[in-house]
């Protein structure tokens, strides 16, 4: 368990640990991951924190998301410009809020901003249309998702505004028993 | 308008602060005005209180101007090395804080310490939190060293030492434990195909192999080692040779797969083990051992797993028969994000768009008129039904566990005569909850509830044939320890005629030892009970991996390869490929775990066996699961049923405890045989522990503690609380149902409320909305004139 890993400093290192639910390990492993996407692109000395960006195309052919169907929104989520193109620290930063050490609230929070197509701070009813789609791959008629669209806003919207905030999206999702199971990918 | 604060703020300061040295930090504060908005809030404050201070401490200006340069750091996370070397000037020229500004600057200290520790809960972006957490190191750095002044500095900066030092290995120990998990590759590929339900189990399986090595380790290191390396060597005593009558089928394989012959008679069993008190050059006491393992493997079982659902329990606050948020929990936590194969998200889709199209037509349909009799009297039937097939089944285990041991008397038991008891009970095991599903189909429950009836059921069949084992064996014991008296004399008889002849014979002193295979054995029965555990753990592992090969495998590779020239599509119709058994195989572990528990004592070497049967059980089943199952069509979880199953591991083992401390408390030991023998009952071994090894007055002290006068108090006052506890217990959850029925009540006249005033004459709306201004209602007036 020396230190034997070039890659990082052990400040680095340290602080990684610090802000991820990652040990060690992990983040060196996670590492690996990233720089096998595209070897050329990577350095394998991150000591002066290389500004690498890789494209989002890279980042959903990962085995772990590339049949997930909200793949794209997270991606955009965790990137620093929107697009998907993650760097080095936003990728850790993803698979440290998808790990089973995250708390709920953490997760619930970024969920939320997954499910949130236009980037408005609210689940308004085209998100909530959007999402039911692609859960479905656009198998139940337009009438049968309204149907469902509406049924959710009745439920969770506890302010009335016709779409969910995030105190609505958070109070609703905490009380759910299979929320933290399957909002985790293992890495 | 927070920046322009700032900035005015940091001019007031420049001016304050320009009175003493620092003008450099001045400027850099300035500079460094520009921050987040939570900083500016801070920045208010310290701006009103500047101008107190100074009226208050005008004297002592160099205090004041030391202690605004500290606060103007804090508040603003300056730039590390200007600051050190500002605040290194300052405070070279004090010696010591006042009291307040002592307090003041640990409570900041203390928070900046709990920002760190909690950086990861932080919804931000790496690049700030890492920023961030590298300011706050820097803080604390810097001023636990000042905070270190005045009295008591070394202790401080000692304790500081000491608790750095302890973060560091904890977060090594951290790093040495995830190391240490094995098969987590293998579990991800098994969750990646066929979802988290399958994959929790063998999560458990993995879980259990833990605990079965710590048990083994505590087994083996304390007990089996010190008796083969300090103990009699094999051969010296009676007990640990094979007698003379058995000796020519010791080594057959048949005898040795009974586990009787070389295997009966080795550290393997209770039997083995010697009863002097202290053995070896150590003294090592190996009796008292025996005993303090065979009580601690019971005690560190109940609290890993009593720990474990604590930890499930608190993550799992919600209550998942809640139905207010069908669609939207069907919505948002259906996916499974861990699914990583095309095969299982295809199904994944299907069964998702069937869930919501099932739901939709549920909220469409009207309430159904149910025939409430019919409904009823078919499930007392159905209930009827199963006590009939449970009963049934016991009472055929009691029996052929009678005619086992006539036939054990026989003297050539065929093979099937010799294994009756095991087969029989594998076979109930096998065939049992299929019947009792096939029942279960009158009763018409929601699937989730019909699990739980199904789960139950099982569970009281497994226990009832447990038990029923039990006492059966119970009189196998009581029937060997009537015929140990025989033989008790029968061995005293011998001896004393070996010893006279001897004498007679020779002249010498010492009579020559009688032959240790010679000497009349009595019937051990810890040793038996401790072999028919063992069988069946044994029987119970093959009858699994038999019916994993046949029914998973053999039924894949026929689906898979028959299927080009038979009538029908076998793949889409019967038999089609296998689903995971997820809760059958679940109990299965949890059944045979509960039989570990119960064997140990009387055969140290079970839980070696279970261990290796879990690492074997591990590999054969991920490569059968992968090979010959497909992903399940249906997919509901029965909700919080980690703990479920964590609630029967509980329950399996206190009703495993119950028959081994019975037998320890009521039934005594064998004369010749095991580390007790010769004493009247096996727990006497601590009495004479305690009289014999420690001081006096513990002794007394047990005396006194044992006073019945004192425990009968002392359980009265354990059922006080747990009274106690349960009803404040209760009204927390009546307070907790207040608060829920409150909120509903609450959204649902905020509803109303809405839908009210929707459909109102538009005109009067207007009229009350002039009336009663609010947010929400100066938008209607425009709706309302825009329609």
């Amino acid at each position: 368990m020396g230190n034997k890993q070039t890659v990082f400093t052990a400040e680095q290192l340290d602080a990684y640990q610090d802000c991820t639910f990652f040990t060690r390990k992990e983040i060196l492993r996670l590492f690996h991951r990233y720089r096998d996407l595209a070897p050329q692109l990577v350095p394998l000395d991150y000591t002066d924190r290389p500004a690498v960006t890789l494209p989002y195309e890279l980042i959903g052919s990962m085995p772990e998301l590339k049949d997930n169907p909200f793949r794209q929104r997270i991606a955009e989520v965790f990137s620093a410009d929107g697009d998907g193109n993650m760097t080095l620290d936003d990728f850790l930063d993803m698979f440290s809020v998808l790990s089973e050490m995250a708390p709920r609230d953490l997760k619930a929070y970024y969920a939320f901003k997954i499910y949130d197509f236009n980037n408005d701070d609210y689940i308004c009813k085209s998100d909530l249309e959007k999402t039911v789609n692609k859960l479905t791959r656009n198998e139940l008629t337009p009438e049968e998702v309204r149907l469902v669209c509406e049924k959710v806003i009745y439920e969770a919207d506890a302010d009335n505004d016709g779409k969910l905030s995030l105190e609505d999206f958070q109070r609703m999702i905490v009380r759910a028993p299979d929320f933290l199971s399957t909002f985790h990918i293992r890495i | 308008k927070n920046k322009e604060e700032e900035e005015s703020e940091g001019e007031d300061s420049c001016t304050q602060q320009s009175r003493a040295s620092g003008r450099k930090s001045c400027q850099r504060e300035n500079g460094d005005g520009k921050k987040a908005r939570e900083e500016g809030s801070r920045q208010r404050e310290r701006g009103k209180k500047a101008p107190t201070k100074d009226q208050k401490e005008s004297e002592n200006k160099e205090k004041k101007t030391k202690k605004e340069g500290k606060e103007g750091e804090d508040k603003r996370k300056a730039d590390r090395t200007n600051s050190t070397s500002s605040a290194s000037s300052n405070s070279s020229d004090e010696e010591s804080l006042s009291e307040e500004e002592l307090a003041m600057l640990m409570e900041e200290v203390e928070q900046k310490k709990k920002l760190i520790s909690t950086m990861r809960n932080k919804p931000w972006r790496m690049v700030k939190k890492l920023s961030v957490l590298r300011e706050a190191q820097a803080f604390v750095e810097k001023f636990e060293g000042a905070l270190g002044k005045g009295k008591g500095k070394k202790l401080y900066a000692y304790k500081m030492m000491m608790a750095k030092k302890w973060v560091k290995f904890k977060r090594d120990f951290d790093n040495f434990k995830t190391q240490c998990i094995p098969w987590e590759m293998k579990i991800k590929e098994v969750e990646s195909h066929f979802g988290s339900s399958v994959a929790s189990y063998f999560i458990f399986l993995r879980w259990m192999y833990g605990v079965n090595l710590v048990l083994f380790g505590l087994i083996f290191g304390l007990v089996i080692i010190p008796e083969v390396l300090m103990g009699m060597p094999y051969g010296s005593m009676p007990r640990k040779t094979v007698p003379r009558a058995e000796q020519a089928t010791a080594m057959d394989f048949s005898v040795l797969w009974d586990f009787e012959g070389y295997i009966k008679y080795s550290a393997l069993f209770y039997g083995y083990y010697n009863n002097q008190r202290t053995i070896g050059w150590l003294k090592y006491r190996l009796p008292m051992a025996y005993f303090m393992v065979g009580i601690s493997v019971f005690g560190y079982s109940l609290m890993v797993v009593i720990r474990s659902m604590a930890r499930n329990a608190n993550e799992s606050t919600a209550d998942g028969d809640d139905d207010n948020f069908v669609f939207s929990w069907k919505m948002f936590t259906s996916w499974d994000y861990l699914i990583g194969n095309p095969e299982t998200a295809d199904n994944k889709f299907a069964s998702i768009t069937t869930s919501f199209k099932e739901s939709i037509v549920d909220e469409q349909e009207s309430n159904k008129d149910e025939n409430i009799h019919l409904r009823r009297f078919l499930r007392v039937l159905a209930n009827v039904l199963i006590i009939c097939c449970l009963c049934g089944s016991g009472y055929l285990i009691y029996f052929v566990v009678k005619r086992s041991q006539t036939f054990s008397k026989m003297q050539n038991a065929g093979w099937y005569e010799r294994n009756e008891v095991e087969i029989v009970m594998s076979l109930l095991g096998m065939f049992c909850p299929p019947l009792f599903e096939t029942i279960a189909a009158l009763e018409n429950y929601h699937p989730r509830i019909g699990l739980k009836w199904q789960l139950g059921r099982i569970f009281a069949l497994f226990l009832g044939n447990l038990y029923t084992f039990l006492l059966a064996l119970m009189d196998d014991v009581n029937e060997k320890l009537a015929e140990e008296d025989v033989v008790k004399n029968i061995t005293h008889w011998t001896l004393l005629g070996h010893h006279n002849s001897s004498v007679e014979n020779g002249s010498s002193a010492t009579p020559p030892p009688l032959d240790p295979a010679d000497v009349p054995r009595g019937p051990c029965w810890e040793t038996t009970v401790g072999i028919e555990f063992v069988r069946l753990t044994v029987s119970d592992i093959l009858v699994t991996y038999i019916t994993i090969l046949v029914g998973d495998f053999v039924r894949a590779c026929f689906v898979r390869f028959v299927n080009y020239c038979w009538c029908w599509d076998l793949e889409a119709g019967f038999p089609s490929y296998a689903e995971f058994d997820i809760s059958g195989n679940v109990l299965g572990l949890v059944f045979n775990q509960g039989m570990i528990w119960m064997g140990s004592f009387y055969a140290p070497g079970l839980v070696g066996i279970n261990v290796l049967r879990l690492l074997t059980s591990m590999y054969f089943q991920c490569w059968a699961v992968m090979s010959s199952n497909v992903p399940h069509e249906r997919v509901f979880k029965a909700s919080k049923s980690n703990n479920f199953y964590m609630g029967l591991l509980l329950l399996i083992l206190f009703l495993s405890l119950l028959p081994v401390a019975y037998t320890i408390m009521s039934l005594p030991p064998s004369f010749d045989c095991g580390p007790f023998s010769g004493k009247k009952r096996m727990y006497e071994v601590i009495q004479e522990t305690i009289e014999l090894d420690f001081p006096l007055f513990v002794a007394k002290i047990f005396s006194y503690v044992a006073n019945p006068g004192l425990i009968i108090p002392a359980i009265l006052l354990m059922v006080l609380a747990i009274y106690y506890l349960n009803a404040v217990a209760e009204a927390y959850q009546r307070a907790n149902a207040e608060l829920k029925k409150k909120m509903q009540m609450q959204r649902e006249e905020e509803k109303n409320k809405r839908n009210n005033k929707a459909s109102t004459n538009p005109v009067l709306q207007d009229l009350e909305d002039l009336l009663t201004p609010s947010p929400k209602s100066e938008s209607h007036p425009k709706k309302a004139e825009g329609k």
